[in-house]
């Protein structure tokens, strides 16, 4: 599945967050979005997901508009994983998973055989079947992530928007997300993450979009656009890059 | 601590244990009383309904059992359901394990209606109806003005609760202070304690359709409330309109407060301490969670009810025994080790 933005605008009153942001992702590609604190990406992705509605411009999925979906429509095509959270009570890390199958179950009934085995899956498929029934608030915050992606995935939409996958997660965890979320998208599923850390998209993403004060800045491919006048644009450091293994890592060192 | 991992009972043996629990309160409360109905005549007395039994008890004993016992007990048990489901329910959808069913002033306002009808010397049919009534506009009210704050709707909610709630409080507290010292004044007070003594049949009729109108909605929607405890977003982007499930859900649980409240009374903690109790024994997700805290709520209050009853010559308010036995009994709840989820 696709998804495409057209012009996209928004503005909190005369404070204009977004200005006719344009993009497409497309199935496979993992997308990382790039952007200082406050520039909007938290906004792009609250428009996309249909949380915030009075936006200009359009968010197109397979072609179609997301603005006449009820949430129930949208939910069955785009999925939004949340940083991990702590929410009031402790689910065991099925039901939170099962939690995401509420856009295939009527108002009033609960989950069939067919959502449990969806749940289940889920969680084989991220490889923590054994945390199915620890309680949701005390595994640690990489397998918090891993449930949340699973959650994702029971929903069945093929478009999965990522709120910093990995910012409170410490080194490991970071990567074993990160590998999941890159299978995900080789398996087919259009995925859009934000992140703090250019290394990290250049190593994983393979489209880059930066956005600085609700433009776009750059679009592109890591290698094309990752570099040191975009690092000096977006976050006011001087850095130089260092590459390796053929350019498949680059490292920045600040200049200090 | 050393303490031995209790191996955790399935959902559907908890459930059947509960329900038996249920029915033996049921018995218990029927042979209890000033006029103790022995074992062998409640069986007669109850099989002559169906089949046809020579009567070997008196006709006093019958009327009592049918006119006096059954529906006090019935409405112990809807009362206790009833506010254990209004207090599972409003913990979910405002995310906050402290919300009990007067969070959002069912109470304060039902009590300011009684006292209002009593101060006027009306009947007890309208200090039932006043209470009812002020009960549903006052979480109207909440409602009105929780959606019109700014920022996140929950907390406004219950902000708005915690105001109107006091308001409503110190119009009865007014109310109280031009009372008429002798008689109005001690009838208001005693109301305020909650009681469940002298439950009428006519009581229990016109409780029962707005509890039942919450309670069926409740439990048909029970999987769905769990989404709720995320936050609005993301049960939105679950495909879930959070806004209108949670109005739907605060009509329910707050029609079943105020029916409850209207007929018994102010009765504490039993919307607190039980979901809390269910919560430890069937875990947080409502799918169980509601029909146990349903369930363990009529036993609990059944069985208060027989000590309000029975512990001294005269009746105590059951508002106070479920205060003496709720509070300690929370505090023991927070304090247990081994949470389920």
């Amino acid at each position: 599945m696709s998804i495409q933005v057209n012009n996209l605008s928004f503005s909190y009153g005369d404070n204009h967050v977004l200005k006719d942001v344009s993009f497409t992702a497309n199935d496979g590609e993992l997308m990382a979005v790039l952007g200082p604190n406050g520039v909007g990406k938290s906004t792009l992705f609250r428009c996309m997901l249909g949380l915030l509605r009075e936006y200009k411009g359009e968010t197109l999925i397979n072609g179609e508009s997301t603005r006449d979906m009820s949430a129930r429509e949208l939910a069955r095509r785009v999925a939004y994983i949340p940083q991990s959270h702590y929410p009031a009570f402790n689910y065991s890390v099925f039901d939170m998973v099962l939690m995401g199958t509420m856009a295939q179950v009527s108002s009033i009934s609960s989950p069939g055989k067919r959502q449990l085995d969806l749940a289940d899956k889920a969680l084989a498929r991220l490889k923590i079947s054994h945390l199915r029934n620890r309680g949701y608030t005390q595994i640690s915050g990489g397998e918090r992530q891993l449930t949340l992606i699973a959650r994702a995935l029971v929903q069945e939409a093929k478009v999965l928007i990522m709120d910093e996958p990995t910012s409170n997660l410490d080194y490991g965890n970071q990567l074993r997300v990160m590998a999941e979320i890159k299978s995900l998208a080789e398996e087919g599923y259009t995925i859009i993450e934000s992140t703090h850390s250019p290394d990290q998209a250049f190593m994983y993403a393979n489209r880059i979009l930066a956005i600085l004060d609700g433009q776009v800045l750059a679009l592109g491919s890591p290698r094309e656009t990752i570099n040191q006048e975009l690092i000096r644009k977006l976050y006011g450091v001087d850095v130089e890059i260092h590459s390796f293994k053929n350019d498949s890592i680059r490292i920045f060192v600040p200049d200090l | 601590m050393g303490m031995k991992k209790r191996k955790k009972l399935p959902y559907g043996t908890v459930v059947l244990i509960l329900f038996i629990l249920l029915v033996g309160a049921v018995i218990l409360s029927f042979m209890l009383g000033r006029y103790p109905v022995p074992p062998r005549e409640l069986l007669g007395i109850l099989l002559s309904k169906v089949f046809t039994v020579e009567p070997f008890w008196n006709d006093t004993m019958e009327l009592v059992l049918f006119n006096i016992r059954l529906p006090r007990i019935l409405l112990a048990c809807l009362v206790g359901c009833c506010l254990s489901a209004a207090g599972t329910a409003y913990q979910g959808v405002l995310q906050n394990p402290m919300a009990a069913p007067d969070i959002l002033g069912a109470s304060s306002g039902a009590a300011f209606g009684a006292a209002l009808a009593i101060l006027f010397n009306r009947n007890s049919w309208t200090v039932i109806i006043s209470a009812f009534v002020f009960s549903l506009m006052t979480v109207a009210l909440v409602i009105f003005i929780g959606e019109r704050s700014r920022g996140k709707k929950v907390l406004g909610l219950i902000l708005s609760g915690i105001m109107i709630s006091s308001l409503f409080s110190a119009a009865t507290s007014f109310v109280k202070l031009v009372a008429d010292p002798s008689n109005q004044l001690p009838a208001i007070t005693y109301w305020l304690m909650g009681s469940l003594a002298g439950t009428k049949r006519g009581e229990l009729l016109f409780a029962v359709f707005p509890m039942a109108g919450g309670l069926i909605p409740l439990l048909l929607l029970r999987w769905r409330i769990n989404v709720l405890t995320l936050g609005d977003d993301e049960a939105r982007t679950m495909g879930v309109n959070a806004a209108a499930l949670r109005t739907i859900v605060i009509i329910c649980a707050t029609l079943v407060t105020a029916a409850s409240v209207s007929v018994s009374g102010m009765i504490g903690w039993v919307g607190l301490v039980i979901p809390h109790f269910a919560r430890r024994m069937v875990g947080n997700n409502y799918k169980h969670l509601m029909p146990a805290s349903m369930i363990l709520g009529a036993i609990f209050l059944l069985l208060v009810d027989n000590v309000s009853r029975n512990l001294l010559a005269m009746e105590i308010p059951i508002g106070i025994l479920t205060a003496f036995i709720g509070a300690p009994f929370f505090i023991y709840l927070i304090t247990r080790e081994g949470e389920r989820y």
